[in-house]
């Protein structure tokens, strides 16, 4: 035989003799939210016990969990990670495939804060600023008009002229979801914009669908990269708000500085207590069946949840994730590998 | 012939007339649009490479607190119980460098405490030199491990007393220690060699991460690549330009060839992600499925190369060879192909170096994230293990909030230069060496 048919005989059987072998790592998959934890767990996992170091992918919440309801089997992934809870229509996608028994956990939460140019003005927002700023249609003198607004001084009488320009996650991101739901959506209502969609004929589900749009005339920009590439344009353009997560936040002080929202400040403690309104839990979802196959599976898990990762002093919570004040409930779930 | 003498009214042909005039501009003026043009070019070349150096040069040296450590067999019994043993030997080390910095006069708690700031994930390194190393225990052994991103920023010079915002990376009590610490002579600049030879880290640890990892999986690809899609590349050109028919079906061939080196190389990505994980179970984020991937892409690139290189050679050598009564075969195999070998070497290593720095088609099968983690066992897990390659890892940092990660992005870009650049002179040499001109 001649040199490159051993080389393509060679790969053709590593190939095949990798079917046969069982995975001995982790695999894990989703969100890129929750991906730097999930690497910092991986990680420190490694390091600490003798289980190999999980592998951590990301590409978003609904990507990940796709993956996850594939199928079950070693070339499936064995954990997705997302920033929102898994769907019905998902959990369904999951059973036809096979996937039954799904373990939650809820590893703590993630605030979203609205940060602009540290030399630039300290704004104090409230939902309703948001919705007048980057609604395309809000409620003006009992009618509902094309959004007027271009600078926040006409939105809020109280800030200081300034373009709007807001630089929001992309429709891919869950952090859309959370920004959609607890600021435009809250927004709407208080402004009467929603009241007034309802009176006009409209159902209340097409209400809250309108209620959730931006307007498209480029005031509002949607980000589909990540966090850095916010702070890019956001440097680009110093006029520009950009919406982070409270650990790329805090990792850039130098840079930005976080207007508060209904008059708190996001920081880990009112994220915690609930009182800083825009943030959203955080899960990762396994795989049951998959438990006692995949070694190092449930001793990730736990490690995951385990008061010195996940609690307030761990190596989570100094990077920027809020503990979950019910981590003890979580601890006992993943322990008895309760499903869903 | 007599077209040429054909003005003789216009005068002496020496003097220019305003027509030569004219065309004696114009074509100045396109010597000076093409030296702009390749003035500008440069100018750029120089700004870009800067650029990368000034940014990617920190990414090769680390800033290491270097210090004779005494670990006990009780603390090291201790601390092996704990769930998080790492950060165990974190505060160990850290309490062992306040006792040795604080003479007593300092509050030895609190420099304990910015300590554990300073210091990068120290842990892990500690740890697994005393698993290693148990007879090590109870006596000194000296260390070198490195500093947080944030202090190394400080002795830098890029965050200063003026800028710094206090945060729970640095604070100013920090900067103290830091100063005190570096005037005992406990702080040093060290070639990076974790940065070269080691495997990514977690996010919060910057200073852990390197690119070897990354770089053994980029090699496994690129071995992939090479066994993948050169004998199909050469045994495609060799039968398209030797052996077939030119009927419309050859025709159609050929045009899909160049449409398919003009596909962009996500689409590569996407097809490998439904074939060879979804529907072959490859292993997911393996150097096996991303060189496949590359292959396929690599390929047409190969392929339009190696029929270039074929059709050089004179057809005097073929009709030599037929004459002589060789069959066509053999005229191919031991005549043409050794004449087109360089052609096709060097159009290889270029569609080689081109997939060494493609990132697309690796985010859709896996390979982006925190995937380069361990060094392959051996060969095949070499192929087979989850791993990163180059390109992706960079993306990977480039996007993380640390700005330690920022500077090991660059530097990361520098090593991909490298190889590429030594790629493409590899390229040269061979085409240099081995070109026979007719």
């Amino acid at each position: 035989m001649s040199a490159p048919k051993i080389a393509v005989s060679a790969v053709a059987l590593m190939a095949a003799a990798t079917f046969a072998n069982a995975r001995d790592n982790v695999q894990v998959a989703g969100s890129s939210t929750v991906l730097p934890y999930a690497s910092i767990v991986a990680e420190v996992f490694g390091d600490n016990t003798d289980f190999p170091t999980p592998v951590v992918e990301s590409g978003g919440s609904s990507a990940g969990l796709k993956r996850f309801c594939e199928g079950v089997g070693a070339n499936t992934i064995d954990v997705a990670n997302a920033s929102r809870k898994i769907k019905d229509k998902e959990i369904k996608a999951c059973a036809e495939a096979g996937v039954t028994d799904i373990i939650e956990v809820r590893i703590g939460y993630d605030g979203i804060v609205f940060a602009s140019d540290i030399a630039g003005q300290n704004f104090a927002f409230t939902p309703s600023d948001w919705f007048l700023a980057l609604a395309p249609q809000i409620l003006k003198d009992g009618a509902l008009v094309n959004n007027p607004n271009t600078n926040w001084s006409q939105v809020n009488a109280d800030f200081e002229s300034q373009d709007i320009l807001a630089l929001i996650p992309g429709t891919k991101h869950g952090t859309r979801e959370v920004f959609e739901e607890k600021v435009l959506l809250v927004g709407c209502e208080e402004t009467g914009a929603m009241a007034a969609m309802v009176a006009s004929g409209m159902s209340e589900d097409d209400a809250e669908d309108t209620c959730l749009k931006v307007r498209t005339d480029g005031l509002s920009v949607d980000i589909d990269g990540d966090y850095t590439e916010t702070l890019a344009r956001l440097e680009a353009n110093k006029a520009a708000i950009g919406v982070f997560g409270l650990a790329f936040y805090e990792n850039n002080l130098d840079k930005l500085q976080a207007a508060t929202m209904g008059g708190v400040v996001a920081k880990t403690e009112t994220i915690a207590s609930g009182e800083y309104p825009v943030s959203r839990p955080l899960y990762f979802y396994i795989k049951k069946a998959h438990i006692g196959v995949i070694p190092g599976l449930k001793e990730y898990a736990q490690f995951f949840v385990a008061d010195e990762i996940a609690g307030p002093d761990g190596p989570l919570a100094a990077y920027g994730l809020v503990a979950d004040p019910e981590l003890a409930a979580t601890q006992a779930a993943v322990g008895d590998e309760a499903t869903m | 012939m007599t077209d040429a003498t054909q003005s003789p009214a216009q005068g002496s042909l020496s003097a220019y007339d305003a027509h030569t005039a004219k065309r004696n501009t114009a074509e100045k003026r396109f010597r000076a649009y093409g030296l702009t043009a390749i003035v500008i070019a440069l100018t750029l070349l120089v700004i870009l490479f800067t650029t990368i150096i000034r940014s990617g040069a920190p990414a090769f040296t680390r800033t290491v607190v270097e210090i004779d450590f005494t670990l006990t067999t009780p603390q090291f019994e201790a601390a092996e119980k704990k769930l998080l043993k790492t950060k165990e030997y974190n505060m160990l080390f850290a309490g062992f460098v306040a006792d040795a910095i604080s003479d007593g006069a300092l509050d030895q708690a609190a420099v304990a405490a910015s300590l554990e700031r300073i210091l990068g994930k120290v842990g892990g390194d500690i740890r697994t030199h005393y698993r290693a190393n148990p007879g090590d225990l109870d006596t000194p052994v000296a260390f070198e491990l490195s500093t947080s991103s944030r202090a190394e920023q400080y002795l830098a010079g890029d965050i200063t007393r003026d800028t710094l915002v206090d945060s729970r990376f640095l604070t100013a009590a920090d900067l103290d220690v830091i100063d005190r610490m570096k005037d005992a002579g406990f702080i040093k600049t060290a070639l990076d060699t974790t940065f070269l030879f080691g495997a990514d880290a977690g996010v919060d640890n910057p200073g852990g991460a390197g690119i070897g990892v990354a770089v053994i999986g980029s090699f496994f690809m690129m071995l992939v690549v090479l066994v993948v899609s050169l004998p199909v590349a050469v045994a495609a050109s060799i039968y398209l330009e030797e052996f077939a028919p030119q009927n419309w079906f050859t025709d159609l061939i050929e045009v899909n060839i160049s449409n398919l080196a003009a596909v962009p190389s996500i689409v590569f990505g996407i097809l490998g992600l439904a074939v060879f994980i979804q529907f072959a179970h490859l292993p997911q984020s393996s150097p096996i499925v991303g060189g496949l991937v590359l292959a396929l892409m690599t390929l047409p690139t190969i392929i339009i190369a190696t029929r270039a290189a074929l059709k050089a050679v004179p057809p005097s050598i073929r009709d030599a060879a037929l004459g002589l009564g060789a069959s066509k075969t053999q005229a191919v195999f031991h005549h043409v192909l050794p004449l087109a070998a360089p052609g096709i070497l060097t159009g290889t290593i270029i569609g080689l170096a081109q997939a060494l720095g493609e990132t697309a088609p690796l985010l859709l099968i896996g390979m982006v994230g925190f995937v380069a983690r361990e060094y392959p066992d051996g060969l095949v897990s070499g192929f087979t293990d989850a791993n990163s390659a180059m390109p992706a890892q960079i993306y990977t940092w480039a996007s993380r909030a640390d700005p330690g990660f920022y500077e090991k992005a660059w530097g990361g870009i520098i090593i991909l230069l490298i190889f590429l650049l030594s790629m493409n002179i590899i390229a040269i040499i061979l085409r240099k060496r081995f070109e026979r001109r007719w």
